[in-house]
């Protein structure tokens, strides 16, 4: 697969970003529109943002991951003031004493592989081509980040009426805890910038080149629409791993987050066949009868089978003809101690992670 | 009760005369540039034709597709300037985000936020400031604009600040005309305020286009109450189309549909739609279309009312098929001009309805049909395009029956894509018996939080009891209600148990309350 490397986002390559991320999201991490929309209107003042590699960086250099925080079913509601980065980024810096030398998605699925291009444009400052999941992932401490050991404190809360809070905690856990906790208070959602890294700790824990593969992903997307998935599975290098009619979805809430399981009933090549996708925000373990076709870390993709668009966990509905694409994750997740952050295991699935 | 229901499509205009479930006749007349001349010649040929007098109807319904046309052609679109309630949220997404800049310009649209709004669980993001309100709209007045929208973050979960704004304006300008977010959409606050905005800039229209039908109604002495159908197949009045022209949109797909379940007997099919350019494909399920998934395009213009799934191809009785290689019907259409063009009718264009005609499925034209040589390949062709559009309707691989309905359905072949092909008698006239015999609705959207006291079946019920009372308000009648639609989603990330409730309740038309 050959992958043009993505140097400039400006108003139209955003939209691409945002479809591609919404794949990358594999079916979580919210419809990144909102994130998009935010992005094009603060590209009429900037014009752009310039999409560098973190190679071309020095060691000490300080990256700032940026994210929102909350529900992505509030920022449908509730759009930010695009005030907030303006807050948020002198306030990491003041902690850290050092200015910032380029902004990073944390995640490079859903509503978070567009809001950080706001940031980036806000601020005048380019974004690393990478991201810490690959993928989009439902907390705050599943980062490659946290494979190496590194904190995401200092971290810094910001809401749109102007309120900041800093977060000093032990744990990631305990950050994660706290900060969903402050999220609520501020309304159910609020920017943040948490693992603040160095260029060095990001050249050995970045999944490089993710904001490109997005774009790709896109591009095909806008320009073959319903037939954008065969090319997607060939050039992706992915699996396709069922295509189907949603006869089911049945949805449940635990712990805050949307849990459920979407039944497929075969068509065309896959008729007379059943398999189901179990979701808590992101699809987390496809089967098909006792045979397991995906599990996490790997990319549970869902596509529109009708008009090619992705699929998310909040949208889909049924009826729906979809195709389901399996793609291989970042090898960094395979290790046991990643999969005992994010494996099926995690998640109370009592099946082992088997790659694609 | 006998009702009188219409259905202004494109081309043609469809009227009907119904007694209860009977039908008593019905009338096919060209669409007229004017529309009012189109339908007053239906509704006579339709009453001369159910020998009825016009004295003797009880209600009338109208189908229109007028305020969607004036939306796609930007034309008689009033100046409109939204304010939203947000501060100091909000200002990362202005108002007309992603709208096509001609449609913006054609309704000369401008907008002004303000503090207010509520968060998710019902609290004040910040408090309105009267003033401030006032003042941005007389700023949207003193730049033109008769028609104001107002939207309010959350006002699908408390919707008291868009009321208390519409009083307040309306109190210190009560010239201005004013739409609320509130009353249209769901959730999602661009997606609802476009609706909000759209629907403004229509209302002169709206106002315009119930006139003329009153007054058509006099001419044809038909003094009963006069409805028009919603998108989701459910009554409004003519009052409140001034005031909610948009929720009348998408009628005509959803009238087709209703009409073919009613015609057929059948609660749950796909009903195949057959015009002149067109077909539409949609699923009904009891008796009610499915609904598109959560915002829908209008114009371009990305909105969240309830519209019907439907999908369209472009190929109608009068497609023009090509038959050297390589082969190809639609979608390219002779359109109203078929009955002088088509082979069968002695005119020299191929059309979709010449392959009928020779491969034997109808009778048509008065020209003997036309011999073509690859009869065969393009009958395939044709029939392809049909089951491909019908498989990608299909909610299930369970066989239901298809009901073909439209003037060109009479090409359909008996089976699709495995599926039974049903033509109803008076299928041609589906759209307009669609009309005659809508129903009541009423629809709440709303997020309730659960806990120990509430749990989800009694916010449920809750919410039921509140969609029950709108439809009641509406002239249903309170024995015949029942749920058409309930669905549940937890809102995510958030721990205690949000939950986005949407009812849709319907009743039969109690007349004597009107």
């Amino acid at each position: 697969m050959s992958i043009k490397k993505l140097s400039f986002v400006d108003n139209k390559s955003i939209n691409a970003i945002a479809l591609g991320g919404a794949v990358l999201g594999s079916g979580g991490g919210g419809d990144p529109y909102v994130g998009r929309l935010m992005t094009q209107q603060s590209m009429k003042e900037s014009g752009g943002v310039e999409v560098i590699d973190i190679e071309s960086l020095p060691d000490e250099a300080l990256i700032l991951p940026i994210a929102m925080m909350g529900a992505p079913t509030v920022m449908v509601e509730k759009f930010p003031s695009g005030n907030e980065f303006a807050q948020l980024i002198p306030m990491i810096e003041k902690m850290l004493t050092k200015p910032v030398a380029a902004i990073l998605c944390i995640e490079a699925g859903g509503l978070n592989s567009t809001i950080p291009f706001v940031a980036a444009s806000k601020l005048g400052l380019p974004i690393i081509d990478g991201d810490a999941m690959g993928r989009a992932f439902p907390e705050l401490q599943m980062v490659t980040f946290t494979l190496g050991g590194i904190s995401a404190t200092p971290m810094a809360m910001v809401d749109e009426k102007g309120n900041g809070c800093n977060y000093a905690t032990i744990s990631n856990a305990w950050t994660e805890k706290l900060a969903r906790a402050i999220t609520i208070e501020m309304g159910g959602s609020a920017m943040c910038s948490l693992y603040p890294v160095s260029a060095k700790e990001c050249k050995e824990y970045l999944i490089k080149g993710s904001l490109s593969l997005i774009h790709h992903i896109g591009s095909i997307i806008e320009k073959h629409s319903f037939n954008a998935y065969e090319i997607l599975v060939k050039e992706l290098n992915g699996k396709h791993l069922f295509q189907g009619r949603v006869r089911d979805v049945e949805r449940r809430t635990e712990g805050g987050w949307n849990r459920g399981i979407v039944k497929l009933e075969g068509i065309d090549d896959f008729v007379n066949r059943d398999a189901k996708i179990d979701f808590q925000n992101e699809f987390l373990v496809a089967m098909e009868g006792d045979k397991v076709l995906a599990t996490t870390p790997d990319l549970i993709c869902m596509f529109d089978a009708n008009t090619g668009a992705p699929v998310t966990a909040e949208t889909i509905k049924y009826g729906l003809a979809v195709n389901v694409l399996g793609l291989p994750c970042d090898p960094i997740w395979q290790s046991k101690e990643a999969l005992d952050m994010i494996g099926p295991r995690y998640f109370k699935y009592e099946i082992d992670y088997k790659p694609l | 009760m006998i009702r009188v229901g219409v259905d202004v499509g494109g081309t043609n205009t469809d009227a009907v005369v119904m007694k209860g479930q009977k039908f008593l006749g019905g009338a096919k007349r060209p669409t007229t540039e004017d529309i009012l001349t189109g339908v007053e010649n239906a509704i006579q040929a339709a009453l001369g034709e159910a020998k009825t007098s016009s004295d003797s109807v009880d209600v009338l319904i109208i189908g229109t597709t007028h305020f969607v046309n004036a939306l796609v052609q930007r034309t008689k679109l009033a100046q409109t300037g939204l304010i939203r309630m947000c501060l100091p949220s909000g200002s990362s997404i202005l108002p007309f985000s992603d709208w096509p800049e001609s449609l913006v310009n054609g309704m000369k649209g401008s907008c002004k936020l303000v503090k207010g709004g509520y968060e998710m669980d019902g609290n004040e993001i910040s408090p309105l400031d009267k003033d401030e309100l006032i003042d941005a709209a007389k700023e949207l007045s003193d730049l033109g604009c008769n028609q104001i929208a107002i939207s309010s973050v959350f006002a699908t979960v408390r919707g008291d600040m868009e009321d208390e704004a519409l009083e307040l304006i309306s109190k210190a300008m009560p010239e201005l005309s004013i739409t609320l977010s509130k009353s249209i959409g769901g959730m999602g606050l661009l997606e609802r305020e476009n609706a909000a905005i759209i629907n403004a800039s229509l209302k002169p229209l709206a106002g315009e286009v119930v006139d003329s039908f009153k007054l058509l109604q006099k001419s044809l002495k038909l003094s009963c109450p006069m409805f028009f159908t919603r998108n989701d197949g459910t009554l409004i009045e003519a009052a409140e189309v001034i005031e909610l022209p948009v929720l009348t949109f998408a009628c005509g797909p959803t009238n087709s549909m209703r009409g073919a379940a009613f015609l057929s007997g059948l609660q749950d099919a796909l009903v195949v739609d057959v015009g002149g350019t067109t077909t539409d494909v949609g699923e009904v399920q009891d008796g009610f279309p499915r609904l598109a998934g959560t915002s829908v395009m209008v114009a371009d213009v990305r909105t969240n009312f309830a519209m019907p799934d439907v999908i369209s191809i472009g190929l109608g009785g009068g497609s023009i098929v090509s038959d050297n290689d390589p082969m190809s019907i639609g979608p390219i259409s002779v359109g109203h001009e078929l009955p002088q063009k088509a082979k069968v009718f002695g005119g020299d264009t191929l059309t979709a309805t010449d392959l009928a005609v020779a491969a034997g499925r109808c009778q048509v034209g008065d020209t003997a049909p036309p011999s073509i040589d690859s009869i065969d390949k393009l009958v395939e062709i044709l029939d392809k395009m049909v089951s491909d559009q019908v498989a990608r309707a299909r909610t299930s691989n369970k066989a239901i029956p298809v009901i073909a309905v439209g003037g060109g359905s009479v090409m359909m072949p008996s089976e699709v894509d495995g599926l039974e092909v049903i033509s109803p008698k008076h299928n041609d006239l589906a759209n307009a018996v669609g009309a005659a015999i809508a129903q009541v609705s009423g629809q709440v959207s709303r997020v309730v939080l659960l806990n120990d006291d509430i749990d989800r079946d009694s916010a449920i019920k809750e919410v039921t009891e509140e969609a029950t009372k709108i439809a009641v308000k509406r002239h249903a009648d309170p024995k015949s209600i029942s749920v058409l639609t309930v669905s549940d989603m937890p809102l995510s990330y958030l721990p205690g148990n949000n939950l986005l409730i949407n009812v849709t309740v319907v009743g039969d038309l109690l007349m004597e309350e009107i």
